[in-house]
C-alpha cells in the first residue's frame, strides 16, 4: 500500500462561517496503481489533493483524519520529512497552468529551484549546468520544443499547451512515486486535450508512477485507470474498479453521473443532474446527496450512509445497500 | 535604393514605438499645457501684480510703467508668447518679489525641497516595505496588528499634524532632534550642489553632516508616515492574497524552503500594487512638503511658492508649478520603470 487515507475532513474557515468540505473521506492507492477521482465542480476534489501535499491555502483547516503514505501519517510528519516527500516523491499537475506558474518569474527560475531542492534531497549539490540538463530531459520527457526559449519565457508567453507541458515536467521532477494529476486537460483547448492526455498516459507507464487522475473527462478516466472513486460534496459516494463502475454504478449519483454524460469523453460531469451541490456552511446532516436523490428515504435526512463492501472490489455508500 | 529612403522612417517609428520616449514625449506636452493653464489663472485672476509689487503708496504712473514693463496691458497670448521666448533663452521671467529671474530663484530654494522629498522616500520605503513585510509574513501576529492600528492612524493624520506633533514631543519635550531649519546655528556648509548632506561630505565636515541629518529627521517622517501606513498596508494585503494563489501552493508542493517562497515568489508580484500606490503618495507629498517647510522653517520651494501666490508674482507661479510638474513627471518615469522590472507582463501591454 503506497498510500491510505482515512475518515478525512477538511474545512475552510472564515471570519464568519466555516465550510465543511471534506466530510470523511477515504481513498487507497496500491503501488503502480492509477487511481481516477470523479465528481462535478466544487466536489472537494482539488482540496482533497492538496491535503495529501499539506499545501491547502491558509483557511484551509484539516480537522481530522489520517494520511497514511508508505506507513507514515503525511499529517503528523516533521517539516523535514515532509520536505523530502514533497522534492522527490509526490507531484501534483495543478488544475490551472497559468495561475500555478509565477506570472512574474521566468520558467527558468522556478524550475531550477524545484530541481535544486529535489537535487539537494538526493544529497546532490547541483551546478548551473546540472540543472540546465535535467531541465533538457524534463522537457524532452514532456515532448516541449525550443527548450532554451522556454527556459527564459514569462508564463504569459507560451502558448496554453506549452504551459502545460512545463506544468507536468514540473511535477515530473518531484513526483518519484506518486503523481497527483489535477484535471489535466480542463483548461486547455479542446485540441490539444488528447495530446496532453496521450502524454500523461505513456509518462506514467513508463516512469512507472502510482497516480491520482482527477477528470470531468469521463473517457480519460475509463482509459486511464485501475479504480475509481465517486467524491460528492466531500464524500466518497463509491469505488469500484473502472471497468466494473461504468459498467455496474450501484450509487445513484454515479448512475446519474454516468447517465447524464453521453459520450465518456465529454466534458461537463453532473451538469446534467437536477439540482446542485449542498451549502457547505449547513450541508445535510445524512447523505449529502439526499437533496438531489430520485430514491431519498427518510434515514437519508439525518443518518449518514456507512460504507458498505459489495463485493471485493465495489464499495458503495448509501441506505439502499443497507 | 527603395529601401534606403524607408530606413530613417522607420527608425523614426521604431523610435516613437519606445514607450519611455512616448512617455517623455507626452510629459512635455503636458508640461506645455499646464504652463498655459497656470499662466491664465494666475493673470486672470483679480489683483493687480504690479500693484502689489510695488506696494499700496508708489505713485499710478511708477506702477503704470512696471505694467508696461511686464507687458500686463498686452493681449495674453501676446505676453505668453514671449514668455516663451524667454523659455528658449534659459529664463522663466521677472519676479515681481525678487526682482531676479524666476529660475534663478528655483534653483536657489529647490535643494533644500529636494533633500527633504529624497529623505522622505528613502524613511518611506524602508518604512513601507519594513512594516508590510513584517505584518504580511505573520497575519494576525502581535506586530501584525501593531502595524494595522499604526496604517488606520497614519492615514487618518495629515502629514502637518504629524509634523506638529513630532515637533513638539521629540524636539520640545523629549530634546532628541532640532525643531527648525536645516543646520544649527553656527554650522556652516559650503554650497555646492545645494543639499547640505551631500555638500558636508563632499567638504568632509561630518559634524555637519551628522547635524544635517538630525535637522532631516522630524520633517522627513512626518512627510513619509502617512504615504507608509497607505503602503504597508497595501503591501500586506497583496502578501496576504497571494501566498494563497496556486503558483505559491505549487513551490510549497515541492518542498521549497518556506523562506524562499516568501521572499522571492510572493514578495515580487506583491510588491507591484505597492509600488503603483507610490505614484499617487509621491503626488501628496509634493504637495503636504509646502506644507511642512512651512511648519519647520525650511528653505525650501514652498515658501518661495506661497510668497508668489499671496503677492501675484505671475512668473514665479508658472515656475513654481512646472517644476513641480516636472517632478512628478520624472518620478512617475522611475515608478513606472521599477513597475516594469517587477512584472514583465507590462512592457507587453504597452
Ligand atoms: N481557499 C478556499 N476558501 C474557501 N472555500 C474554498 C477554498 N478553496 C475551495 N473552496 C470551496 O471548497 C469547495 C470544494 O472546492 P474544490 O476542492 O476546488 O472542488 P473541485 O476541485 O472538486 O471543483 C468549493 O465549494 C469551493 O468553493
Ligand atoms: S443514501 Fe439515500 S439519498 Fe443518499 S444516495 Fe442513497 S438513497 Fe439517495
Ligand atoms: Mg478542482
Amino acid at each position: 500500500m503506497l498510500l491510505k487515507i482515512d475518515n478525512l475532513y477538511v474545512n475552510y474557515r472564515s471570519y464568519w462561517y466555516t465550510l465543511k468540505v471534506l466530510n470523511g473521506v477515504w481513498l487507497k492507492v496500491e503501488r503502480g496503481e492509477r487511481v481516477g477521482i470523479i465528481g462535478e465542480s466544487g466536489s472537494g476534489k482539488t482540496t482533497l489533493l492538496k491535503t495529501i501535499l499539506r499545501i491547502l491555502p491558509q483557511n484551509g483547516i484539516i480537522s481530522k483524519g489520517e494520511i497514511i503514505y508508505e506507513g507514515r501519517n503525511i499529517l503528523k510528519l516533521s517539516d523535514g520529512e515532509l520536505a523530502k516527500i514533497r522534492r522527490r516523491e509526490i507531484g501534483m499537475i495543478f488544475q490551472d497552468p497559468m495561475a500555478a506558474l509565477n506570472p512574474v518569474f521566468k520558467i527558468r527560475d522556478q524550475l531550477y529551484d524545484i530541481l535544486k531542492y529535489r537535487m539537494m534531497a538526493e544529497g546532490r549539490n547541483p551546478s548551473s549546468k546540472e540543472l540546465y540538463e535535467e531541465s533538457l530531459k524534463l522537457f524532452n520527457d514532456v515532448r516541449l520544443p525550443d527548450p532554451d526559449r522556454v527556459l527564459e519565457s514569462y508564463p504569459f508567453q507560451l502558448s496554453g499547451g506549452m504551459r502545460q507541458r512545463v506544468m507536468i515536467a514540473m511535477a515530473l521532477a518531484s513526483a518519484g512515486k506518486l503523481l497527483l494529476a489535477d484535471e489535466p486537460t480542463t483548461n486547455l483547448d479542446v485540441t490539444i486535450q488528447d495530446q496532453i492526455l496521450k502524454l500523461i498516459h505513456r509518462l506514467v507507464i513508463e516512469k512507472n508512477l502510482s497516480t491520482i487522475l482527477v477528470s470531468h473527462a469521463l473517457g480519460m478516466v475509463y482509459h486511464m485507470t485501475d479504480k475509481v472513486y465517486v467524491l460528492y460534496a466531500g464524500d466518497i459516494m463509491e469505488e469500484a474498479g473502472t471497468k466494473e463502475l461504468f459498467n455496474k454504478p450501484k450509487h445513484p449519483y454515479t448512475q446519474l453521473l454516468i447517465a447524464s454524460t453521453p459520450r465518456l469523453s465529454s466534458i461537463g460531469v453532473g451538469e446534467g443532474i437536477k439540482g446542485k451541490l449542498p451549502d457547505y456552511r449547513n450541508p445535510p446532516a445524512g447523505c449529502r446527496f439526499s437533496p438531489r436523490c430520485p430514491y431519498v428515504m427518510d434515514k437519508c435526512i439525518n443518518t449518514k450512509p456507512g460504507r458498505i463492501q459489495l463485493n471485493n472490489e465495489h464499495v458503495v455508500s448509501c441506505h439502499l445497500y443497507d | 535604393m527603395v529601401v534606403l529612403e524607408k530606413k530613417p522612417l522607420r527608425n523614426l517609428r521604431n523610435l516613437l514605438n519606445n514607450y519611455y520616449i512616448r512617455k517623455i514625449l507626452y510629459s512635455i506636452v503636458t508640461l506645455f499645457g499646464i504652463s498655459i493653464l497656470i499662466f491664465i489663472i494666475a493673470r486672470v485672476l483679480p489683483g493687480d501684480p504690479a500693484r502689489l509689487a510695488l506696494g499700496p503708496r508708489a505713485p499710478e504712473d511708477v506702477v503704470e510703467q512696471y505694467r508696461r514693463l511686464l507687458r500686463l496691458n498686452e493681449p495674453i497670448y501676446v505676453q505668453y508668447f514671449y514668455w516663451l521666448v524667454d523659455v528658449f533663452h534659459g529664463r522663466f521671467g521677472l519676479s515681481l518679489v525678487t526682482f531676479r529671474d524666476v529660475l534663478t530663484d528655483i534653483l536657489e530654494f529647490l535643494p533644500a525641497t529636494v533633500e527633504l522629498i529624497i529623505f522622505t522616500l528613502i524613511i518611506d520605503i524602508i518604512g513601507a516595505f519594513g512594516l508590510g513585510v513584517l505584518s504580511g509574513r505573520r497575519p494576525n501576529s502581535l506586530i501584525d496588528n501593531f502595524v494595522r492600528v499604526f496604517a488606520y492612524v497614519g492615514i487618518a493624520i495629515p502629514s502637518f499634524v504629524w509634523a506638529i506633533i513630532l515637533q513638539l514631543v521629540l524636539a520640545n519635550w523629549l530634546d532628541l532632534l532640532p525643531a527648525y531649519g536645516r543646520l544649527s546655528l553656527g554650522v556652516e556648509v559650503p554650497r555646492i550642489t545645494g543639499l547640505v548632506t551631500v555638500d558636508s561630505l563632499i567638504s568632509g565636515n561630518l559634524v555637519a553632516f551628522i547635524d544635517a541629518l538630525t535637522h532631516l529627521i522630524i520633517p522627513s517622517l512626518s512627510l513619509a508616515i502617512g504615504c507608509i501606513a497607505q503602503e504597508a498596508r497595501i503591501l500586506r494585503a497583496s502578501l496576504i492574497e497571494n501566498v494563497n494563489k496556486d503558483y505559491i501552493l505549487n513551490m510549497y508542493a515541492h518542498g521549497i524552503p518556506g523562506s524562499i517562497i516568501f521572499f522571492k515568489y510572493a514578495l515580487k508580484p506583491s510588491m507591484i500594487p505597492t509600488v503603483t500606490i507610490m505614484t499617487l503618495d509621491m503626488a501628496s507629498m509634493l504637495g503636504n512638503a509646502f506644507l511642512v517647510e512651512l511648519i519647520f522653517n525650511w528653505p525650501g520651494l514652498s515658501r518661495y511658492g506661497i510668497t508668489a501666490m499671496l503677492r501675484k508674482d505671475l512668473n514665479a507661479i508658472v515656475g513654481v508649478v512646472l517644476v513641480i510638474g516636472l517632478a512628478y513627471t520624472i518620478a512617475s518615469i522611475i515608478i513606472d520603470l521599477v513597475v516594469s522590472y517587477l512584472d514583465p507582463r507590462v512592457k507587453y501591454r504597452r
